[in-house]
């Protein structure tokens, strides 16, 4: 994010959606004539402009239908239509079936009804129509009849008949899901091609299997802010959007879409002008960037001659590059979660080692600052019972503490960070510590595993620092009693806002109240550096409020001197420490801590980036270039 | 077939409350269905497949309407009598869109 769009963030309003573009508004009954575009306003999460065809990943890992076929392959989606229609129609009968027998005879009535539409003539007949005339796949034309159908109905005045709608939207999706089903070789030619992603959520694990060369961006319904989604997003530099609210309906039936990760936009189906004013926005974007680039070897050094260390946040080895490219010169933060998601056992000593390994070669002799474990008991379903669901997980056994509560889990992780650790500059620390107690018994894990490995004559450096992520509000308020006993201090914004303020930052209805600009926040903050300093210990902010621009005058004004930060942040950031004096910065820090709230704190954070970059005040104004709001 | 061909038309008003919803559409498909001969159903001036559930619900034939039930085929009376019948009996539905006869 520019310091411009940085600007343009901070009045993003989050309104939901372009007033007079509703899905509904624009399903009319009778087919459209033309394709009409629609605004869909969200949170932007990952910066960039990305613009291309649109596919819709489903709950039910439906994709979009659209793919064009050649006129020799007719008669072959012919056959894939007729199959998917019946292995639908056998699977809503046994549904029927089923639920007769469970449920009852209203409910099985509706799903026998749904067998007869997916076995209905007109159904067949409209979608072959649709193939032979329009060259399209099956998927996409059985979705076009039934939207026609379902976007009729649900313009109807009767109400019975207008729910409806979901009828026949249940259908299309139980059919739609036959073309993936197994048995369903993937459709030839699905698989080529850059996407624009939209989709309902995508967990961590979706948004990392996302291919960057073939995702041009992504958009989600839900999610807030800083959900681990946009973190991972953010990573894999992808334009991403969340929290469209509704919007998959309406992205079913577009060909294609512009995901705005400046201003927080999905434009479905853009006009010309708007198509070609992105393009021009998307080619100035990378113009600016490429001279960004050249920062990267230049010192993150204040006007004033104060250094600041600039570090990259990864989650995969493969992102270690990027950060150096960009003039990382360490990793600040690197989170170890995703060996354990989405498996059916916790990944073993060795295969852990194997990504450390990884990470810590390619930092070629940088800092690595490894985070244990940071997943609560409910990621972890799937190889542990014994856990029964939490009614507060963001309060329950999560993180650290499961580590502690699970010592075999916990100690194979630290085994193989030490092994590790014996390849460059490894330290490690220990996320969401509440108390002095907590952080003593993690410490005492890991120097009885190293007392274990030297044991077995595997070399393990001496004097591995360790220190605590400051999550907790507890944490800050105590960090005077912990800095006699960390190495250093990290200080993760995410949480400690959210748990400061009370806020689920991935509730889109509260993810308003969620701001690093909050007094509370920042002087929890000063608290942690007050207690670092006298004995010299480093305190980094790895949160996203440390990639911001708009925050990176006031932490340096807080004494901070490390910003750890996902890759594509770090020029941003190198340029505004470039363009800016510490003591006024200082001056700063110190002014908006007497300050008495959130809007008060980001309005004159916004003046001062203003004053360091006088020419992004005239983009920062409602009209200007980055304002695409119809 | 063609030397048996028939074509049967009659006019219905649809008596159940809720009109022509989804379970009643179901029937009356269901039923259209067991008959060899093409169903049409006429509702002003629009012709739509009486074997079609989505033409049906498409109709929005509320209660009152007036539908011309034609059928084409060698059973084409034997079918239209049926629809007809199933159309007057208010899709054997209670004012609440219920089955009355759940078991079936």
């Amino acid at each position: 994010m520019t310091p411009t769009a940085a600007v343009g963030a901070r009045r993003r309003a989050r309104g939901r959606r372009t007033p007079g573009r509703t899905a509904r508004g624009a399903n009319r009954p009778g087919p459209p004539k033309s394709k009409t575009m629609h605004t869909l306003r969200g949170i932007a999460v990952s910066p960039g402009i990305a613009i291309g065809p649109v596919r819709v990943l489903d709950p039910r890992g439906l994709r979009p239908p659209l793919r064009a076929v050649s006129a020799e392959a007719v008669p072959a989606e012919y056959d894939r239509l007729d199959r998917a229609l019946e292995s639908a129609r056998s699977e809503a009968e046994a549904a029927e079936a089923e639920a007769r027998d469970r449920i009852g005879p209203q409910y099985a009535d509706i799903l026998g009804a749904h067998a007869r539409m997916i076995d209905d003539p007109t159904l067949r007949r409209d979608a072959r129509e649709r193939i032979g005339r329009d060259l399209v796949s099956a998927e996409h034309a059985v979705s076009e009849v039934l939207e026609g159908h379902a976007a009729r109905l649900a313009g109807m005045a009767d109400t019975h008949l207008a729910a409806r709608a979901a009828d026949v939207r249940d259908i299309q999706r139980r059919i739609l899901a036959q073309f993936l089903g197994p048995g369903t070789a993937p459709a030839p030619g699905d698989t080529d091609g850059p996407i624009v992603v939209l989709a309902h959520d995508l967990s961590p694990s979706e948004t990392a299997g996302l291919d960057p060369a073939r995702v041009l961006g992504f958009a989600t319904e839900s999610g807030g802010l800083a959900s681990h989604t946009a973190i991972v997003a953010a990573a894999l530099e992808i334009p991403a959007v969340v929290g469209l609210g509704r919007a998959l309906d309406l992205a079913r039936l577009s060909r294609s879409a512009i995901v705005d990760g400046d201003e927080g936009l999905v434009v479905l189906d853009p006009d010309p002008p708007t198509l070609d004013r992105y393009r021009r926005a998307s080619v100035e974007r990378t113009a600016r960037f490429e001279g960004l680039a050249d920062l990267a070897h230049l010192p993150a050094e204040t006007l004033d001659g104060r250094a600041v260390r600039l570090w990259g946040n990864i989650e995969f080895p493969a992102e270690v590059d990027p950060c150096l490219d960009r003039g990382a010169t360490g990793i600040g933060l690197y989170r170890t979660e995703f060996l354990f998601l989405n498996v059916d056992r916790p990944p073993t000593e060795d295969e852990q080692f194997a990504a450390y390994e990884a990470v810590v070669r390619s930092a070629g002799g940088r800092p690595v600052t490894f985070r244990t474990l940071d997943l609560g008991a409910d990621k972890l379903v799937s190889y542990r019972n014994g856990h029964p669901p939490e009614p507060n997980p963001a309060l329950g056994l999560r993180s650290l503490r499961l580590s502690l509560r699970d010592p075999d889990l916990f100690r194979t992780q630290l085994r193989a960070i030490l092994r590790a650790s014996a390849l460059g500059d490894v330290r490690v620390m220990f996320p969401l510590v509440s108390t002095i107690s907590e952080f003593r018994q993690a410490r005492a894990i890991l120097r009885a595993v190293a007392g274990e490995l030297a044991a077995e004559g595997v070399a393990v450096p001496a004097g591995l620092p360790v220190g605590v992520m400051v999550e907790v509000p507890a944490a800050a308020v105590m960090a005077d009693q912990l800095a006699k006993e960390v190495d250093f201090f990290s200080i993760g914004t995410n949480d400690l806002i959210q748990y400061t303020l009370a806020v689920d930052r991935t509730n889109e209805t509260v993810a308003g109240l969620y701001s690093a600009a909050d007094p509370s926040v920042l002087r929890l903050i000063a608290l942690v550096v007050a207690a670092a300093e006298p004995r010299g210990l480093d305190v980094t902010v790895c949160g996203a409020m440390g990639g911001e621009p708009l925050y990176a005058p006031l932490l340096l004004g807080l004494g901070i001197r490390c910003l750890s930060m996902a890759p594509h942040q770090l020029p941003e950031i190198k340029r505004v420490i470039r363009a800016i004096r510490d003591d006024r910065a200082r001056a700063l820090a110190a002014e908006v801590l007497g300050l008495e709230g959130a809007p008060e704190v980001a309005e004159r954070l916004r003046e001062a980036l203003i004053e360091a970059f006088p020419e992004a005040a005239a983009h920062a104004l409602p009209g200007g270039p980055h304002d695409s709001r119809g | 077939m063609s030397q048996d061909l028939q074509v049967a038309r009659r006019q219905v008003e649809i008596l159940n409350a809720l009109g022509l919803h989804l379970r009643p559409a179901d029937k009356f498909v269901r039923l259209a269905h067991r008959f060899q001969s093409e169903i049409r159903v006429n509702h002003e001036g629009h012709e739509i497949n009486g074997k079609s559930i989505l033409d049906l619900t498409t109709l929005a034939a509320e209660c009152g309407t007036m539908l011309v039930l034609e059928a084409r085929g060698p059973d084409a009376e034997a079918a239209v009598e049926a629809l007809a019948e199933l159309v007057l009996a208010r899709f054997h539905e209670t004012e609440e869109g219920h089955d009355k006869d759940p078991a079936r």
